[in-house]
């Protein structure tokens, strides 16, 4: 079971993860002899896969923004009462979701984004867009191969809740939040870059 | 230079923590060594053929006295006595213990030093000019933006682990020497008629498998938003550039499929994002990034010295190294000095620790305790008064750092290849060191004149090949290694990439190829013409039949 940190708590989570069905493509590796790193397939699902996920009737779900987009109608009373967050795969576009929701992105009390693999970064960025772009306010979920060494990065880009991936200890990722006292540069969190602080201060060379 | 203040500190020493506990991780089994490599690569560590590698950062390739004999002492201590200049003036250790690896990062902080984001898929050091604040053609001293831009790039939240390595090269002066158009993103500064510092933005060029050079995005993109459009640029980048294939994920290869329009409208529109916000420099911080690069306190010269031009006539050996190893100036009675790591028979870019130590002395007797390391893997000491030269020459030479070679056949650029890496295809330092051999003779080598020669051991083209007047290339034939040999390749304002003239090479076989190459040089050029310049005239054609007319001549004797 994984743990999900919000903030800088361990608690209990009242979601439910929703995937669709593994995508059955084998994993293809870089031709030639070095292989530097593992690839990160981005299957598409077939409508039939979509229209097959299985989404249950009752409690709060977090579904994949496939499911989202092609039957957002049978949610509608859902997300009115706050029952239905999203969540982006990595290759996803956070505009999809914001054009689905005509730009109210804020109507979701929860949207996930996913990092299938660690190295794949595109996650911060859509966090970043989705805080900075879109404006959205709510809890934003590191979903995936979720990291102690990667948690300073997720909270700088605009994540404040983390699903843990299933051997790491909550503790230390929580203590890894705080694993640098003062950045360089600004983010999400609207830290001041370094340069601006220095105005004004003595030089300290 | 750059000092560190308390933020510095702290960042370096945080990471050194971080470091150290993730190590310690790996070695009692909780890191797996695959979720362990990424985060070791950006601190610099390889593991490769005999031993990790550890790559020192060393910021635009400044350097000070201090740092140079720490530098010593570490490869003294935790290595074999020596370590290599790179080609991104970065300092490499070849020989560490896995086990020691935090402890060298923190004796490296003591010295205001890491080896953060020098490997791995993230932003890598930002490589300069190495006469930068001293040139006489510089327009803009490209420092305080190199600085503002590595504190920008470190540790940057979003761009961490992107589709592959992203290198950045900033320019200055009339005459480029930063290789601008060969990087994922090349900045030259200028000035618009009112003195405003302007960045052109070169995006998408590189080297490697698929040499590209790169596009201009932006013509004139005002100073302040330099970190700002660069989040732009590595945003598109991030979420849209390839990870299917290692070998297609640099940027030149998503700007190459959209087009350089289409990237250019893209960043544009993802600038309007952050443009004007909190990111945008403010003139004060410009400022305290300048007052890290004033002038040192160099006393006002006279222009000539009588002692200098006397030396100079009466000893040839003196005047042949002024005439390669000594540059202009922006001050009167001032030179800039390079010394030449590429004496023959030592692979291009070693450096002992001893010799560190002495270019630490010579750094504070006669450059104000700093240095600077180039591209081409030498170092330069940016300040030194005309009328020490001779003193420091003949110091220089006690050392073995004053071949007089810079600018010729044998100041080769060349990868550590398959001697260290892992991922050459073939040997690069025993060709250099057979080069070397064949052209031993000074006179001669003088007489060739300006010559750049490029070697890499794979097609990561960490050697350069590409933009070398003569490029060569290690390649992997059915398991054994054969050389690839381009011409016409060049860096700085004309930069091209070089054509290959035909089938590759054995290794016996290289030295006398490029012989034939420069004899065909020398009998067809005009006086004032270097190889570049012929080879631009007649294009590679007489050099391509000499060459294989006469390996097949060869062949003929052999077989017939």
């Amino acid at each position: 079971m994984a743990d999900l940190i919000r903030g800088e708590s361990l608690v209990r989570d009242e979601w439910t993860w929703i995937k669709l069905p593994e995508a059955a493509e084998p994993v293809r590796k870089a031709a030639g002899k070095v292989v530097m790193f593992k690839l990160t397939g981005e299957p598409a699902a077939s409508d039939a896969v979509i229209d097959a996920c299985e989404v249950p009737a009752t409690g709060k779900v977090l579904i994949p923004l496939s499911v989202w987009l092609r039957r957002r109608e049978d949610f509608a009373s859902r997300v009115a009462v706050g029952e239905i967050g999203v969540w982006l795969d990595s290759h996803e576009e956070p505009a999809d979701l914001a054009d689905s929701l005509d730009g109210e992105v804020n109507r979701l009390p929860l949207i996930g984004v996913n990092f299938p693999k660690f190295i794949d970064g595109r996650g911060y960025s859509a966090g970043f867009i989705l805080r900075n772009r879109y404006g959205y306010r709510n809890e934003l979920r590191a979903l995936g191969d979720v990291l102690r060494d990667q948690m300073f990065f997720f909270r700088r880009t605009g994540f404040d809740a983390y699903l843990l991936r299933a051997d790491q200890k909550p503790e230390r990722c929580i203590a890894a939040l705080r694993d640098f006292s003062t950045p360089y540069q600004t983010s999400t969190d609207g830290n001041l870059p370094v340069f601006r602080r220095r105005i004004g201060q003595a030089n300290p060379a | 230079m750059y000092r560190y203040d308390d933020y510095d500190r702290a960042l370096v020493r945080e990471r050194v923590a971080q470091y150290r506990d993730q190590l310690q991780r790996n070695l009692a089994g909780e890191l797996s060594d695959d979720d362990f490599r990424p985060l070791r690569l950006q601190n610099g560590l390889y593991i490769q053929r005999h031993a990790p590698m550890l790559r020192i950062a060393i910021p635009y390739g400044m350097l000070s006295s201090i740092q140079l004999r720490k530098l010593a002492d570490i490869a003294r201590r935790y290595d074999r006595g020596y370590a290599h200049f790179t080609t991104r003036q970065n300092l490499q250790l070849n020989w560490p213990k896995l086990e020691d690896t935090a402890d060298i990062l923190a004796e490296l902080a003591t010295v205001e030093m890491h080896a953060i984001q020098t490997s791995g898929n993230c932003i890598r050091n930002i490589t300069t000019d190495p006469f930068a604040g001293v040139a006489p053609d510089e327009v803009v001293d490209p420092r305080p933006y190199c600085e503002m831009l590595r504190q920008w790039s470190t540790f940057h939240p979003e761009f961490a682990f992107l589709p592959r390595k992203f290198k950045i090269a900033i320019s200055g002066s009339l005459e480029d020497r930063a290789v601008t158009y060969a990087h994922d993103v090349g900045l030259q500064l200028y000035r618009d008629a009112s003195g405003e510092v302007l960045a052109r933005v070169i995006v998408g060029g590189g080297m490697g498998r698929t040499p590209i050079l790169g596009s201009v995005i932006h013509e004139a993109l005002p100073w302040r938003h330099l970190p700002t459009y660069l989040d732009a640029v590595l945003r598109v980048y991030n979420r849209h550039g390839r990870r299917d294939n290692a070998y297609k994920a640099r940027i030149k290869i998503l700007v190459k499929a959209i087009g350089a329009d289409e990237f250019a409208r893209q960043v544009e529109a993802e600038w309007q994002l952050e443009r004007d916000g909190i990111a945008t420099v403010t003139d004060e911080e410009l400022a305290i990034a300048r007052s890290a690069f004033s002038d040192p306190a160099a006393p006002p010269r006279p222009e000539n010295d009588t002692e200098f031009e006397a030396k100079l006539a009466e000893d040839k050996g003196f005047a042949r190294w002024v005439s390669r190893c000594v540059r202009g100036h922006k001050r009167a009675g001032y030179r800039a000095v390079t010394l030449s790591l590429k004496p023959h028979g030592v692979a291009p870019g070693d450096i002992t620790s001893q010799q560190m130590d002495a270019v630490a002395d010579l750094a504070d007797r006669y450059s104000f305790g700093e240095l600077r390391v180039t591209h081409e893997q030498n170092l330069v000491l940016a300040d030194v008064a005309l009328a020490d030269l001779h003193a420091l020459w003949i110091e220089a030479r006690k050392h073995n750092l004053a071949t007089p070679n810079i600018g010729l056949l044998t100041d080769m650029i060349c990868c550590p290849g398959g001697d260290f890496c892992s991922l050459a295809n073939a040997k690069s330092i025993p060709i250099a060191q057979a080069i070397q051999a064949e052209f031993d003779d000074l006179d001669y080598l003088h007489d060739i004149g300006e010559l750049e020669l490029n070697i890499s051991g794979c097609m990561n083209s960490c050697g350069h090949h590409h933009v070398g007047h003569i490029g060569i290339l290690g390649v992997d034939k059915a398991g054994s290694e054969w050389y690839q040999v381009s011409i016409g390749g060049a860096q700085g304002n004309t930069t091209a990439l070089g054509d290959v003239i035909g089938p590759s090479f054995a290794a016996s076989e290289v030295p006398g190829v490029i012989r034939t190459l420069i004899e065909t040089y020398v009998e067809a050029r005009t006086p004032e013409e270097r190889f570049l310049d012929t080879v631009r005239r007649l294009g590679i054609a007489p050099f391509k039949s000499r060459v294989y007319g006469e390996s097949a001549r060869k062949a003929e004797v052999t077989h017939g």
